[in-house]
């Protein structure tokens, strides 16, 4: 170790410490000064965390090398954090689903607890599923990936850390908050103003960390899947600041009130919470996809071309479309139209990726049949092309005058969130489990068969169901009677919904139970079990060490 | 200069910024010798054409 390097590395321990230090004690005087009850519990989440990662830190530095491993390793500790954080937190999020699906079929399940009701469940449900589940994906997947593809270790020594265990201290601090009560009541942006700032600090760490990863990087062309990363990364910095302008009433109060007023904090809040889809679900996965894809088939992505058109399209064209959730609303007319003409053209790039994703697999289609990973992140691309093509039809003003505010809503939102995300990410972590903790392959690949098989079955009943509920209940709004009188009450549309609403709960129950087949066969992947199926998994399900067949 | 000047001049030029990217976006994606290239370099990036063990130059 060089002279400089010593006091780079000395002077990062020492940053690091002083950073965790000054957690605490900001955590200690809200803890102290706070009068709101939950308040002075986020206070204590601060301390306490503060408190554990300033003792972490002082007990793996000065002089500790071992433990961070060489320059010339990739660093995966934070990928494997991450990936079973994923998994914890994803378990979590449909198990609250599950719980609101049956509250909503039958509502003395809230058992009239106010931390249990829905108003507070959901945000726990959709924050879980989205930033907890797949924030967790994005950065495991990101931290691998851009050190693969740039041929690297990832940039910082404590940094990296940093932003994957702050995060979920975040995900804690955001998800008592919302069952204590505490919420600002934008939704996906759901967190009070301190949350907020902390997990804009978390972010310029992770920008930081990706970016310093790519100047460092070995490998003179920039990988598609790292654009897509780095898209996210820096749009999602964006609409996190300028959505979450709140003004406080005091420093030791949760309450905040936004700068915004009316139609103008509508937009705004629309303009982030659409690409909350567009950046957060949906260009970091398409890292997720360009990567993982092409290397589990063994194969290079179908067309570069088209990925690098793919991209710029995307980013380009998803930043507008935002106003189709203000549809009929005070939003001036042009800015209505303006959404709907920009989702349209989001087909183009849209189909354009998941023509590129599925073709990939261009003649080496039977690995569709033999490898149930292939078979997760394929669907999960088809799911993305229905998903992206139902999405432009609903943000047409006609139709979105019979969808909106109906559960067809919510079936495209399952569509894209189950079937894409979910299933790209199940992907995603199927392979990448043994790859971290080079293991020979999966525990099981029945288990992933299985784990396949009820997750499609679940999501095809979830979204069937919300349609035949969605434009049930729109007709029913919508129907007046010969004196011109509406024909129903509103209680009688929620009564027609009950059945779907019972098949929506079984279908998000299936999607549950394989998840916690999942959590399983990583669970004994990790371990080190060695499965009886070995034989029947490809070539590419072990880790990099372990891939030479016998003739090698 | 009234606000319907200055509205129109900034959405003219705005869309024929965004028409020149997108052309620039293609041109660099299809131009003839940049495909040959793509193809070396995803493959590189990918690692396909050989196991990954350690960071390039290193083992």
């Amino acid at each position: 170790m060089t002279a400089k390097r010593e006091a780079l590395t000395a002077f990062s321990d020492v940053f690091t410490v002083f950073s965790m230090v000054l957690m605490a004690a900001i955590g200690f005087v809200i803890m102290i000064g706070a009068k709101d009850p939950a308040f002075a519990f986020h206070g204590f989440l601060f301390l306490a965390g503060g408190i554990a990662g300033g003792i972490f830190v002082l007990s793996h530095s000065f002089g500790k090398g071992d433990w961070h491993g060489s320059a010339d390793e990739y660093l995966d500790g934070p990928s494997k954090v991450a990936t079973l954080m994923a998994v914890f937190w994803g378990i979590a999020g449909f198990l609250v689903g599950l719980v609101l699906a049956l509250q909503l079929a039958f509502p003395m399940l809230n058992f009239d607890l106010p931390w249990i009701s829905f108003g507070r469940l959901r945000p726990l449900h959709t924050s879980a599923v989205i930033f907890a589940f797949g924030g967790n994906v994005l950065l495991a997947t990101s931290f691998y990936v851009v050190q693969r593809t740039c041929h690297t270790r990832i940039a910082g020594r404590w940094a990296p850390w940093f932003v994957v265990l702050a995060f979920q201290l975040f995900i804690a601090i955001a998800g008592t908050g919302y069952l204590l009560g505490i919420t600002q009541g934008k939704e996906y942006a759901e967190p009070e103003w301190y949350a907020d700032l902390f997990l804009t600090v978390i972010w310029v760490v992770y920008l930081l960390v990706f970016l310093g990863t790519l100047i460092k990087r070995k490998e003179p062309h920039i990988y598609v899947a790292n654009w897509f990363y780095l898209a996210f990364i820096v749009t999602v910095a964006m609409l996190h600041l300028v959505n979450n302008a709140p003004i406080p009433v005091s420093f030791l109060a949760p309450k905040s009130y936004i700068v915004y007023s009316g139609v103008q904090d509508a937009m705004t809040q629309w303009w982030y919470g659409h690409n909350a889809v567009g950046f957060f679900l949906t260009a970091g996965f398409l890292g997720i996809m360009y990567y993982f894809v092409p290397k589990r088939a063994e194969r290079p992505v179908y067309s570069y071309r088209l990925s690098i058109v793919h991209f710029w399209t995307l980013i380009f064209l998803y930043i507008w479309a935002g106003p189709h959730h203000l549809h009929y609303t005070a939003l001036p007319d042009w800015a209505q139209t303006l959404g709907m003409t920009f989702s349209i053209m989001l087909w183009m790039p849209s189909w354009g990726g998941m023509i590129n994703g599925l073709m990939t697999l261009s003649g080496a289609w039977d690995k569709l049949r033999t490898d149930p990973v292939i078979r997760l992140l394929v669907v999960s691309v088809a799911f993305y092309g229905m998903s992206t093509f139902e999405g432009p039809v609903m943000s047409i003003k006609a139709v979105n005058s019979l969808s909106h505010y109906t559960d067809w809503t919510i079936g495209h939102v399952h569509s894209g969130a189950l079937g894409w995300v979910a299933m790209v990410s199940f992907g995603a972590i199927y392979c990448l489990v043994p790859w971290l903790w080079g293991r020979r392959g999966l525990y099981s690949m029945r288990l992933v068969e299985w784990h396949f098989w009820l997750s499609t079955l679940g999501i095809l009943l979830y979204i069937t169901a919300m349609w035949v509920s969605g434009i049930t209940q729109g007709l029913m709004w919508r129907a007046y009677d010969k004196l011109g009188f509406l024909q129903y009450s509103f209680i009688e549309t929620v009564e027609a919904m009950k059945p779907y609403y019972m098949i929506r709960a079984v279908g998000g129950l299936l999607f549950l139970l394989g998840a916690l087949i999942m959590a399983y066969n990583i669970w004994r992947t990790v371990r080190g079990d060695e499965s009886a199926d070995i034989a029947e998994q490809p070539k590419i399900a072990a880790a990099p060490g372990l891939r030479l067949s016998p003739a090698e | 200069m009234t606000y319907d000047v200055i509205a129109t001049f900034s959405q003219v030029t705005s869309l024929l910024m965004f028409v020149a990217m997108f052309l620039g976006v293609l041109v660099y994606a299809l131009w003839p010798s940049n495909g040959q290239r793509f193809e070396v370099v995803q493959r590189q990036a990918l690692d396909l054409d050989k196991s990954e063990l350690r960071i390039r130059g290193r083992k």
